[in-house]
């Protein structure tokens, strides 16, 4: 379980959080949506540690973040795998050696055992054996993600966070993304935090939906609630993606996108 | 940054590892340009020592003796070294650059590994181990670069040159670049990294951080020159 109580975050006294409380619970998909600029990559990064918060209480179960040293920290980021939107996945290494990394780093694992790892790692998202000794550069971006996927969860992580994990895929790809996140949430009972703006993401795996307005809680529920929250911002923030979503399923029309 | 690069490493044996590629691909991969520009270098100063002591009250050794000082004193140490910030600094700005912008030190970082001693420390070992190498490869090669392109200008004989690089020899001197090349080793991988580490942006800002740390480089590199040579040499 996470727990973020009272988040206050400001870059050059602009607030771009302000008073954030929620809680994301584990064995559920938590996602987090609003616009561009909401401030929804910055709770994200705050939670992370990589930001320093003005005021407020980040707790990893019974840890409070903001009142660790740089070591325990780190303690904390080992049982943290992280999903980013582009991938990040090293380019010098294979797909085998992204996998294998973290293990090499951080665990007494004899080679067999990490190879051993790995496959498992590799086989629950679905990458064949042989894509095994490509190089990021060599595969396609659903597979990039995958193998994010797969980094992520190899060292049994406690939290998962993705940071818009399905961007720049098409409509199919991005739902199988959604849905593997969501089983291997509930296959390794997980706190999973899901930052995106994608609606086909939020009514797919939206267990734990939190929207962001302008740095503050706008609406909290659930998939099924987020239609009839009666919440102008978020009804406005729906449209706006129901909307996308047309134009994306009618085909790549730039005129049509033009007129609307 | 460079209290980060010299903290304990999380596991030495990766670190280890790492080290090991960095010297083959910054270190060994530049074997090659360094005996390429030695060799004309060489072959270069000497037909212009030659040119300058064409007056035959001027011993013919002496276009060896010069050639030697010049690649031994300067050539082989800085202008190699800002050669190299050419070639190595601008492909360690570049690649840490590149995995700023796309999220890589980022992911490194959650994972709990000191990135900045994962990604630079490796580097600055390799460099400063290699330099010294490439420094002797250097000299060995620019004065067989004169010793085989004197003779085919007809400007001195084999015999003459060999007698030039053997006379007033200092070992001092060889000691004197040597201490530089260890120098110009750390700024060559230690400046270009931190311009690629703390890079912001895209692929745009990538390459204006590049252009920055080699010019920055080399400005450092001349300021350390005429240091290292007042302190050491006169």
């Amino acid at each position: 379980m996470i727990e973020v109580k009272h988040i206050t975050k400001s870059f050059d006294e602009v607030k771009v959080l302000n008073d954030i409380s929620t809680r994301f619970e584990p064995g559920i998909t938590n996602l987090i949506i609003g616009r561009s600029g909401s401030g929804k990559t910055v709770l994200l990064k705050s939670i992370l540690g990589l930001y320093d918060i003005d005021q407020g209480e980040i707790w990893y179960n019974d840890r409070n973040l903001v009142e660790l040293n740089e070591k325990e920290r780190k303690k904390i980021r080992r049982e943290i795998g992280m999903v980013f939107q582009g991938g990040a996945l090293f380019d010098s290494f294979s797909v085998a050696a992204n996998v294998r990394f973290p293990l090499d780093m951080f665990t007494t694992m004899s080679a067999k055992e990490k190879q051993k790892r790995v496959e498992f790692c590799l086989d629950h998202v679905e990458i064949q054996h042989t894509a095994h000794k490509l190089f990021p550069s060599e595969i396609s971006g659903g597979m990039k993600k995958r193998v994010a996927i797969a980094r992520a969860i190899s060292l049994n992580p406690k939290y998962l966070f993705c940071d818009e994990p399905n961007s720049g895929l098409d409509p199919e790809t991005a739902t199988v993304i959604d849905k593997l996140i969501q089983n291997l949430t509930k296959e390794f009972h997980m706190t999973t935090i899901i930052n995106t703006h994608d609606m086909n993401s939020v009514i797919e795996i939206g267990e734990s939906v939190l929207f962001i307005a302008k740095g503050e809680v706008g609406w909290q529920g659930t998939h099924k609630e987020i239609l009839h929250s009666g919440n102008n911002k978020l009804n406005d923030f729906i449209f706006a993606n129901k909307l996308y979503a047309q134009l994306r399923e009618e085909g790549d029309k730039p005129e049509q996108k033009q007129n609307t | 940054m460079l209290r980060r690069v010299f903290a304990r490493p999380e596991r030495t044996k990766i670190y280890i590892r790492q080290l090991f590629r960095e010297i083959d691909s910054l270190g060994v991969n530049s074997v090659w340009i360094v005996i390429i520009i030695s060799i004309f270098i060489g072959g270069i100063m000497t037909i212009q020592f030659a040119y300058s002591m064409s007056n035959p009250i001027y011993p013919r050794t002496l276009i060896g003796l010069g050639t030697r000082d010049t690649l031994i004193l300067e050539f082989s140490s800085t202008m190699l070294a800002l050669i190299m910030a050419g070639k190595i600094g601008s492909n360690i700005t570049s690649e840490i650059g590149t995995m700023r912008v796309t999220e890589q030190i980022d992911s490194l970082e959650i994972m709990g590994v000191n990135s900045a001693g994962y990604l630079i420390l490796p580097k600055i070992v390799a460099v400063v181990f290699i330099f010294p190498f490439l420094f002797i490869i250097s000299v060995f090669f620019g004065l067989l670069g004169g010793m085989v392109t004197g003779p085919l200008a007809g400007v001195i004989s084999i015999p003459d040159y060999i007698a030039g690089i053997q006379w007033l020899f200092y070992p001092y001197y060889v000691t004197f670049s040597l201490i530089k090349s260890l120098f110009f080793g750390f700024i060559v991988a230690s400046v270009p990294a931190y311009y690629g580490y703390y890079v912001q942006g895209g692929a745009l800002e990538v390459g204006t951080a590049s252009t920055k740390a080699v010019v920055n480089t080399n400005i450092l590199i001349l300021l350390f020159d005429l240091i290292l040579t007042r302190l050491l040499l006169t």
